[in-house]
């Protein structure tokens, strides 16, 4: 025989989801009625300042902002290659070498990085690095960078199965070659969603670089858009570098996406 | 005979405390066809390994047609090239096609012209009897095929002696008798050929000699037909016992 046990309302399947949407209802009814809408939309999203900032805030800002992430992810990539390989090797100078490097520059702010590179390297030894904000950019950033991407490459290396190394070693090709044709391009099919990922993060720490491109025409989106919210006395200026950095961004974490979907497929 | 092929002396291989070999002596004449058997653990493998000098032996010498590869002063590479090695897992090149699996150590190593490499791979892809995979990917072929690809790939290299490392133990069962059959092939081409094997049937009908090892060291050694049928030694014949019961 079944006997029923009277269930207490708060243990009703449906109880938990309704309480989460009546308070989302809540919120929102509070955000339409006590919000203060007419100062959101002059001080945010105001149609002048939208017209105005445009076409420099594509044409110099938005560009500087990619070439920097590109030359820092460039000379971060190409360090870190070599970080990578210095962490696998047999000599014990060299991993720990790279080990200390890595630890160092992971544990550093980049702002703190960026500054010393771009002012203290100057101070200390009166020597300037050349080609303006962008080679501050692929020194200061890419020092960085080169810290997170060295473990992402490492990992990768080290995901290839010993036999790869193995078989092409036992075909007579040398240590090197084989790690250049048979391992790291295995190495770098595995890396390439997370490396997708460090780019994106390296695309928003180019705002860092508000310290050094201050020219009209080295500033970057972050730089451009401050110095437009102190002219106008606006904030709508941020509205639009926001809009901006998701236009690059979006795109690029999705492609992430579709690059894991097709790596868990492939293996 | 001349220089052996292989001449391996007083083989010693420790990892770590534990001493995987302890003492090996033996040769391969070349032309020969030796089958190493004996139970998992008995340091076949290592011993193989340590021929091309995968593993560094702790101590003793592997002289490669009189050349000692154990010497530090030695060139590994040039060593490696004369001897090709199949191993259980394939290790097939899988971001690259079959022509490219089986030219790239040829262009790498031998120097060879992409024309030329090409050439000699089709030769051997035809020798193991799969010309028409030339354009596949490793992963889009069996695991047999994927074996006899590793076996032409290490023919392109035109090797002096053969190694095969359990080349059958990771197959199918029904894909087993394809690899023996290149295998059996090769052997009757006459190469020289040292093989780490459970096919006792491949073992009593291509071997010249059969080698039993044991606990790291070789128990026994001779023609397969006093071996297999009238081991000397009581571990030889639990051993054989053992593999002819569970039917391998």
């Amino acid at each position: 025989m079944v006997t029923k046990t009277a269930r207490p309302i708060w243990k009703h399947p449906r109880f938990v989801p309704g309480i989460m949407y009546g308070l989302l209802v809540l919120i929102a009814l509070l955000l339409v009625f006590f919000a203060d809408w007419d100062k959101i939309q002059s001080n945010f999203l105001k149609p002048e300042i939208f017209r105005d900032m445009f076409p420099e805030v594509l044409t110099i800002a938005a560009k500087n902002t990619l070439i920097y992430t590109a030359v820092a992810f460039a000379a971060g990539f190409v360090l870190a290659l070599v970080l990578a390989l210095m962490k696998l090797s047999p000599i014990g100078p060299y991993r720990w070498f790279a080990t200390s490097y890595i630890e160092l520059f992971r544990g550093l702010p980049a702002l703190v990085t960026i500054i010393l590179v771009a002012f203290g390297l100057p101070i200390a030894f009166g020597w300037r690095i050349p080609f303006g904000t962008a080679g501050k950019a692929a020194v200061g950033l890419g020092l960085v960078a080169a810290a997170y991407m060295a473990e992402t490459i490492r990992a990768g290396i080290q995901a290839v199965p010993r036999g790869q190394m193995e078989a092409a070693r036992s075909l007579g090709m040398s240590a090197p070659t084989a790690m250049a044709y048979i391992v790291l391009p295995q190495a770098f099919r595995i890396i390439i969603p997370p490396l997708t990922n460090e780019l994106v993060l390296l695309i928003k720490d180019t705002s860092l670089l508000f310290v050094v491109g201050t020219t009209p025409a080295s500033k970057e989106l972050t730089k451009f858009g401050r110095d437009f919210m102190t002219t106008t006395i606006n904030a709508t200026p941020l509205t639009v570098i926001a809009l901006v950095y998701l236009m690059i961004t979006l795109p690029m974490t999705s492609l992430v996406r579709q690059l894991e979907k097709r790596a868990a497929k492939g293996r | 005979m001349g220089t052996p092929a292989i001449e391996i002396r007083d083989l010693h291989k420790y990892f770590g405390d534990l001493e995987v070999l302890r003492g090996i002596d033996f040769e391969v004449d070349t032309g020969e066809v030796v089958c190493i058997i004996g139970p998992s653990g008995s340091g076949k493998s290592t011993l193989l390994r340590c021929v091309n000098r995968l593993e560094e032996a702790t101590s003793g010498h592997v002289l490669i047609e009189g050349e000692d590869i154990t010497d530090p002063a030695s060139d590994v590479d040039a060593l490696r090239a004369k001897i090709g090695m199949v191993f259980q897992q394939f290790n097939l090149f899988p971001h690259l096609d079959v022509r490219k699996n089986l030219t790239i150590s040829q262009r790498k190593v031998l120097g060879r012209s992409q024309d030329e490499a090409a050439e000699v791979a089709a030769r051997m892809l035809e020798r193991v009897g799969l010309t028409d995979k030339i354009d596949e990917y490793p992963a889009r072929l069996s695991g047999g095929q994927q074996q006899r690809v590793a076996i032409a790939r290490a023919l392109c290299m035109n090797p002096d002696m053969m190694m095969f490392d359990e080349v059958t133990s990771a197959l199918d069962p029904e894909l087993v008798g394809e690899v023996l059959q290149v295998m059996r092939d090769l052997a009757d081409e006459g190469m020289t050929m040292l093989v780490v094997t459970h096919e006792m049937g491949f073992a009593r009908n291509v071997a010249d000699r059969v080698v039993f090892m044991d606990e790291g060291i070789i128990m026994e050694d001779g023609p397969p037909g006093e071996i297999l049928a009238n081991p000397k030694e009581e571990r030889t014949r639990e051993f054989l016992r053992m593999v002819l019961e569970e039917g391998f």
